[in-house]
Order: C-alpha cells, then sequence, then structure tokens
C-alpha cells in the first residue's frame, strides 16, 4: 500500500514541534522515545507499520485544542487514534505525522435515564459504556466485535456497526451530539440531548469520517432499554442459495428478527472446532435472534421456523437456555480468532443487497479457485455486509500481494452487485485507492469539499479515504 | 422550470442567471422567504426499485409520496420515521414528494423509536449549485464508504443541491397497534409519564400530550405482543389508562404526527426541540397552546402572531423553528435557531462550496 512521501521540512523541525507540544500536556502525555512511539506503528491492519513524528495522548478538551493549534501553526499532520483496533489503517501514522490518542479521556459525564442519554468521554471504549448503564437496564446499541477494546471516538470515526444494526442500526443512528475540536483548536458542539441537531446534519457528517474533519473527544450517545430476553436459532441448510433465499422470506414475513449471521462450511467448521459450539457440518449455516419476553420469543421464533421449514433446513435448532445462546454466540463471535488459527487472513467488508448473496458467493467461490486462496465467508446477512475471510501464507513470498489482488476484486464484485467497499469497517488506506470504482470523480470531489471546509489545509489524517492522486493537490497545498 | 431528467436539471441548475426556488410538491414552505425562478422537481418521478426481501427502495425524488406509500401498503412495508404530512397545518394544496420529505427530514412520532427520516435515508443523488450530478451512499443499508452526504443532505432544505434520487430503508408493517390514553396531566407529570414508557423494554414508539394534556402510549407487533405489552405497560406505569385499538389508534397518531390541532387556528406555529425533561420549563415560557411529541423531546407551539417565541424562551438546550407565519412575520424572524459562530461559519462554507454562486433557495435556512 503506497503512502505519500513524509514533509522532509516537518521531520526536520521535529524538536521545535515536541518542545512546543511538551508544556501543554502532563510529562508522560507526550511520547518522544523511539521505542515507545513504535507502539503507535500501526492498528489491527498490522501488515503496514511506520513510527509517528511523536504520540500526544491529551487528557482534557483543552489539551486536545491546544495540542492541534500548536500543530496547525506548524502545518504537522495529526493522526487521531482511538484504542487502535481499525482493520483499514485509520489510524496507520505517517513518518511525518503527531499521533494523538484519546486513550486518556475516559470519564462519564452525565447519565440520563428520563431523556435516555449518556455523555462520555470519546476514550471510553464501546462496551465500557453498556456497563455504565446495564445495572440500570439500559445498554447502548452498536456492538462492534471489537467492543472490549475499541474507543467510541474509533466507532464515531468510523460509523461502527455490529451484530445487531438490522434492529438498532449504526453509530450514526445512535450518537445525538459530539464536542469536536477543529485542526485549527476550535471547540465546537454539535447536536446534545435533544433528537434533532439544529442546522445542516453535521453530526451525520462527522460520524463515518475517519477523524478528517476534527477530533471528537465527548460524545452524547442514546441509550435504550434492554429487551427482556433474546434467543437465537441455528439453522443448517445444504446450500447458500437457500440460506439466502431463507433469510429473505424472513424479512418479507414481517418479523424483524435483532440479528441474521451467516456462515459458510468453511467457517462454520473452524468455529465449530474452536468454540465448539455443536453446530451443524452443513454448506451454510443462519444464527437468527429475536428478542422479548418469553411468549414473544416463542411466538416470533415459531413464524421464522416455519419460514425454515419451507426452505428443508439440514438442522433446525432453537438454544434450550441462556448457556447454550452464549455457545451459540461465541462461535460466531470467535470466527474471525478460529480462522486466525488455521491461517493468516484478511478480512473484508464489503455490502451487497441482500438479493444478490447467492449470486456474489458463487462468484467468491470461483475467484478463490482462479486465484488458488481459500476463502472463508462469514456475515450479517440481514443488511448484506459481508466478511469475506481470504486465507494466505504471510511467510510465502507473493501470497500477500495475491490476497489484496483477490480482496480487491471480491470489492469490487460487491459494487457491481449494487453495494459498496466498506459496510462497517471504513475506507483507511485499505480500499482508499478502490474509491474510483464506487465513485465518480464529481462524487469524491464533493466529499473532499466538506474536508476543505473543515480542515482547509488538509492535515488531518490526510492520506486516507480518498485516493491518493485524488487528494495530492490538496494534500501538498 | 420542469426539467424532465436529471441532466436537463443540471442543465438549468448550471446555466440558471439567478436564484432558483427548489419545489418538489410545494407542500412544506418553511423557512425564510425566497425569492427567485420556481424550479420543479414534479417530472422526475418513478420508483425505480424495490426489493420487498432486502427492505429497499429507491425513487425519484419528484415521485408523490402517496405512491410510494401505496407501493410499499402492496408489500406489507412502510417508511418507518412516519414523515408528517403538513398539508393541514399549512393550508397546503399539492402531494407531498419524496424529495421534498428528504429535504425537510420530515420525521412522525416513531423518531423516538425508529429514528428520523435522515436514519432511513441510504441513498441520495443530487445536483450542486454548479450543475454537478452528485452521488452518495447506495442501495445497501450499511455502507460506510466516504462521508456521509446522504445526511447532510436531508434537512438542507434544497440549500445544497437539488435532489433527483433517494433510497430508503423499509422497515415490515407490524400486524397491529394499540394506544394507551391517559386523563388530562400537567407537562411535569406528562413527561415523567412518558419517560418512564419509554424507559421500559417494551418498545413503545409513540409518546405524545396532546393540547387537552391527555398523554397517548403507542405499541406495535403481532396480536398477542400487543397484548402482552399493553399489560405489561399498563402495570409498570401509574394511573388509569383507557386503551383504543387500532383503527382509533391509527388516526389518533396520524392527528399528532400532522399537528393537525393547530390546523386553521389563528396564530403563529413553532417546533421546538428540547430534552423531554426540559420540555415541561420551556411549555411555561412558551405561555401558549402546545402539543408534545417524542415523550416531551418535540414541542409544537402556537403563538401569538408575530411573537420571537425564541425571545420569550431565552437561552435553552435546543432549538426552535418558526414553521408557519405570515410573510410580514417570516421577513422579520429568522426561521432557524441562529447558530454558535463556528457552526454558522461551518454552514456557510458548506453553503461555498456547494453552491458557489448562492442559487440554490437562497436565504432559506439563514
Amino acid at each position: 500500500m503506497e503512502m505519500p512521501l513524509p514533509n522532509a521540512a516537518v521531520i526536520g523541525k521535529r524538536d521545535r514541534v515536541v518542545a512546543r507540544l511538551a508544556p501543554l500536556v502532563a510529562a508522560d502525555a507526550l511520547i518522544t522515545d523511539e521505542a515507545e512511539r513504535r507502539a503507535y506503528e500501526c492498528d489491527a491492519l498490522t501488515a503496514y507499520r511506520c513510527i509517528p513524528l511523536a504520540v500526544v495522548l491529551p487528557s482534557t478538551t483543552e489539551e486536545v485544542s491546544a495540542i492541534l493549534r500548536v500543530c496547525h501553526e506548524e502545518g504537522v499532520p495529526v493522526v487521531p487514534r482511538g484504542s487502535g483496533t481499525s482493520l483499514a489503517g485509520g489510524a496507520l501514522p505517517t513518518e511525518d505525522s503527531v499521533i494523538l490518542g484519546v486513550a486518556r479521556l475516559r470519564d462519564v459525564l452525565e447519565v440520563n435515564y428520563d431523556d435516555r442519554f449518556i455523555r462520555v468521554q470519546s476514550g471510553m471504549t464501546n462496551l465500557s459504556v453498556t456497563d455504565a448503564v446495564e445495572g440500570d437496564g439500559f445498554f447502548y446499541a452498536p456492538d462492534p466485535s471489537s467492543q472490549l477494546a475499541c474507543a467510541i471516538a474509533g466507532n464515531i470515526a468510523m460509523n461502527s456497526g455490529g451484530a445487531h444494526c438490522l434492529k438498532y442500526g449504526v453509530t450514526t443512528n445512535n450518537l445525538l451530539g459530539v464536542t469536536l475540536v477543529l485542526m485549527d483548536g476550535t471547540i465546537i458542539e454539535i447536536g446534545g440531548a435533544h433528537l434533532d441537531a439544529a442546522g445542516y446534519d453535521l453530526l451525520g457528517l462527522v460520524c463515518g469520517s475517519e477523524g478528517q474533519l476534527g477530533v471528537v473527544t465527548e460524545a452524547t450517545l442514546r441509550i435504550l432499554p434492554k429487551p427482556e430476553g433474546a434467543r437465537p436459532v441455528l439453522m443448517g441448510f445444504d446450500s447458500n442459495e437457500v440460506a439466502g433465499a431463507c433469510v429473505s422470506d424472513i424479512i418479507k414475513a414481517g418479523v424483524l428478527p435483532v440479528a441474521i449471521e451467516f456462515m459458510d462450511r468453511p467457517c462454520i467448521r473452524a468455529c465449530e472446532d474452536f468454540a465448539k459450539a455443536g453446530y451443524p457440518d452443513c454448506e451454510a449455516l443462519l444464527i437468527v435472534e429475536v428478542e422479548g419476553s418469553e411468549a414473544e420469543i416463542d411466538e416470533q421464533l415459531g413464524l421464522i421456523k416455519q419460514i425454515a421449514h419451507r426452505h428443508n433446513p439440514v438442522e433446525l435448532r432453537e438454544s434450550q437456555s441462556e448457556a447454550e445462546s452464549k455457545k451459540i454466540w461465541l462461535g460466531r463471535k470467535s470466527a474471525f480468532g478460529a480462522m486466525g488459527q488455521i491461517a493468516d487472513y484478511m478480512c473484508l467488508d464489503g455490502t451487497i443487497p441482500v438479493s444478490s448473496l447467492p449470486f456474489v458467493l458463487r462468484r467468491i467461490g470461483e475467484m478463490s479457485r482462479e486465484f488458488g486462496l481459500g476463502v472463508a465467508n462469514v456475515f450479517h446477512a440481514g443488511d448484506g455486509n459481508m466478511h469475506p475471510l481470504i486465507l494466505y501464507d504471510a511467510n510465502k513470498p507473493g501470497d500477500l500481494e495475491l490476497c489484496e489482488a483477490f480482496g480487491a476484486e471480491i470489492l469490487k464484485l460487491c459494487v457491481e452487485a449494487g453495494g459498496c467497499l466498506t459496510g462497517e469497517h471504513g475506507v483507511g488506506i485499505e480500499k482508499r485507492d478502490l474509491m474510483n470504482v464506487q465513485f465518480a470523480p464529481a462524487d469524491l470531489e464533493a466529499q473532499m469539499k466538506v474536508k476543505d471546509v473543515f480542515d482547509p489545509n488538509w492535515l488531518l489524517n490526510p492520506a486516507k479515504v480518498f485516493p491518493l492522486e485524488s487528494s495530492a493537490a490538496r494534500r501538498a497545498a | 422550470m420542469r426539467p424532465m431528467s436529471e441532466d436537463d436539471l443540471s442543465d438549468l441548475v448550471r446555466d440558471a442567471p439567478g436564484a432558483l426556488r427548489i419545489r418538489g410538491g410545494g407542500t412544506r414552505g418553511v423557512g425564510n422567504p425566497v425569492r427567485g425562478e420556481v424550479l420543479e422537481t414534479d417530472g422526475l418521478t418513478g420508483i425505480t426499485l424495490y426489493e420487498p426481501g432486502a427492505l429497499t427502495l429507491v425513487a425519484k425524488a419528484g415521485t408523490p409520496l402517496a405512491e410510494v406509500e401505496a407501493a410499499l401498503a402492496q408489500e406489507n412495508q412502510r417508511l418507518a420515521f412516519e414523515p408528517m404530512d403538513m398539508r393541514a397545518l399549512l393550508g397546503a394544496e399539492g402531494a407531498p414528494s419524496v424529495g421534498g420529505m428528504v429535504a425537510a427530514n420530515a420525521s412522525g412520532p416513531r423518531r423516538v423509536q425508529a429514528g428520523a427520516c435522515r436514519d432511513s435515508l441510504i441513498g441520495v443523488r443530487f445536483v450542486d449549485g454548479a450543475g454537478r450530478i452528485v452521488k452518495n451512499g447506495g442501495r445497501v443499508m450499511k455502507n460506510v464508504t466516504g462521508y456521509d452526504l446522504v445526511k447532510l443532505m436531508a434537512g438542507s432544505w434544497g440549500t445544497l443541491g437539488v435532489l433527483t434520487e433517494c433510497s430508503f430503508k423499509l422497515l415490515p408493517v407490524p400486524e397491529t397497534e394499540a394506544t394507551l390514553l391517559s386523563g388530562p396531566l400537567e407537562p411535569e407529570v406528562a413527561v415523567a409519564l412518558m419517560s418512564q414508557a419509554l424507559g421500559t423494554p417494551f418498545e413503545v414508539n409513540g409518546a405524545a400530550r396532546s393540547e387537552d394534556g391527555r398523554v397517548a402510549l403507542r405499541i406495535e407487533g403481532f396480536a398477542k405482543q400487543v397484548a402482552y405489552r399493553r399489560t405489561a405497560l399498563i402495570a409498570a406505569l401509574e394511573g388509569t389508562w383507557d386503551t383504543v385499538d387500532a383503527e382509533e389508534s391509527r388516526a389518533h397518531w396520524q392527528a399528532v404526527r400532522d399537528v393537525t390541532g393547530f390546523a386553521g387556528r389563528e396564530g403563529d406555529v413553532w417546533r421546538i426541540s428540547v430534552r423531554p425533561s426540559d420540555a415541561p420549563g420551556i411549555v411555561a415560557r412558551a405561555g401558549c397552546p402546545v402539543q408534545m411529541d417524542w415523550g416531551g423531546g418535540l414541542i409544537w407551539a402556537l403563538a401569538p402572531e408575530g411573537t420571537d417565541l425564541r425571545a420569550r424562551l431565552g437561552a435553552f438546550r435546543g432549538h426552535a423553528t418558526l414553521i408557519r407565519a405570515s410573510e410580514a412575520t417570516r421577513a422579520a424572524i429568522s426561521a432557524f435557531q441562529p447558530e454558535a459562530a463556528p457552526l454558522a461559519a461551518i454552514a456557510q462554507g458548506l453553503r461555498a462550496k456547494f453552491d458557489p454562486r448562492g442559487v440554490l433557495n437562497p436565504g432559506l435556512m439563514g
């Protein structure tokens, strides 16, 4: 993956930049030592690494503002970082950039059950937000697989989803307000605890802008009352097509499951070996979960099972206990880990219209044979968000490049089928140069103009999201 | 001007010698008065894609909303955000259009649970003020590819671009619904009850207080589910509740959605967005007839003509929009709440980028 050449002038004034940043934060919050900086050389897209100029870990919004103002004055690029769990290279530094990490912004600022929101500092992890309100019967809905580690700041930057967004939406649907620091240090408040923010939907713009418009230091999040209960049912089918048709029929029938997860044979096997969840030996597996009281669950699952029966499932099993439900989900949630034990893999994130599922899966199978690399499919079937895992051998010369080429072909296929390059991971550096497949130049230009307004000098996370040649003139200016 | 295709529209906007007033169905005459030649979008019509199994619909912006709703009804699906029909309130003729609904981010009572129009909107095509055709988002419900201009277009009232096509995420229509109705309650008591109801797991998706003080709570689902939830909700709440069944329930919420209580009555109509627990204080300060929706988070106020309600309310956490008033009042009082300086600068910056010549509904939002 190509990155722009670092700005030698910026690297040349490193001492001066560090000297200006030092008085702004606590002594241990400015990291300049090379060995310590190395900890920030990559995010979860570990194939690409680069040690940043310096790392700052501010503790307040005012510190963030002061840091950004100095970097703005000095013309130093800034790469914001949540917990560094991006799978797309969203937090990958460049040699001439300062990493601004929000890890020390970890407080709950306000919990209000009457108005159903929580206001937090953005370095809090996703799961800790739910932990803060769970005892009182509430939860924060978006649940990315990395929820134990990932920060709200990163969730907002990437507009993170999760397994349950068919019913509850993604981050942007659960975000009510932010405190945002612009690159020049200006602190702005967008939205609040009321349901619709005033004026243009800047909240919608900021969410998913991959840290390119500003640094979010505080967020007001919608919290929801926890459902009375939830129960999954497992369905095995002897072909992907049939499983895909079953998903479509369930949706059409008027039941809205909270999640519909899909796994194909390679993935089922790996997960079963790993988690011993009792998955059947079949071509395609669906996990469908519904929520409500016991009686409500029975009624909805009854209807879902009726639909499934019409598709001749090879297995149809409703969870009989809390423990079994946990096991069923453990298998699904450990899919990535389980595949990791078998081989190195690259995880894709394209979305397709649910109706083209069978076609896309068949094509991926054919391409897998053409490229000579295995693929396991696991994804959120209800919303068409696919996670094909391409298996490769990192120690075999050329295999990573082959894998990348295969991945690019799959993503192009997703776009051709009417879908998109990324459903919940973000573009980062990983899909940056594929943006031309999905967007015409005028489409990208319109997006880049938004960045021009928020960050006219293109200093915030500049080498991400847009194809390098599209953003070159702006970054050089 | 009435373009018949996106390309025509692009040419017309690019070559427009002066200001344009963008008009969809002409049923949402909100905002500061705009002078300019009328550009109608009702030549761009038709549902371009409807996949019930994928809960997705794509329609050209000039398509009458009624046509979309009829197609959805065939498959027992709907736009979950329950868009308000403003005709009664504004005394407008015409047929609401898809593009107008999106430009206004029109969202009704179900917003508390199902989100606003912008939350169901998954893709747009539009022509910007320089005549450039732009697409963003698409037809899939999970999409983080690039910046979300889809949200930006929702609620931008035609000031950043002229919508030509919109894609929506749909939801199934539940089997039935029911509404619990209280007796007349003071605002404090009403808001507390609505907050309590919205904090239960029974998926209350409408919580409103009518002008007469009666609180209404709506539940939807399968018949048995609705029966269960009604009983469970009544058990969880204080006071006595009447229940009305599906047909009456639907009529009640249509009246809430369209604020028909203020239709044809003298006075200006304001729409105030607040955190629910601040609502009773706001209502007291407004000192005029009100209807509350969104559990108290949305207040509709009928103020004496020409009143600057913002001055009466003073500083508060939220914003007030002047929805209905005479031409003179609308010329004197800004329709949208003035924003803090840095936010206003960003809004101005976006307008300068998307509409560099200032031809799209200039001044409508400020």
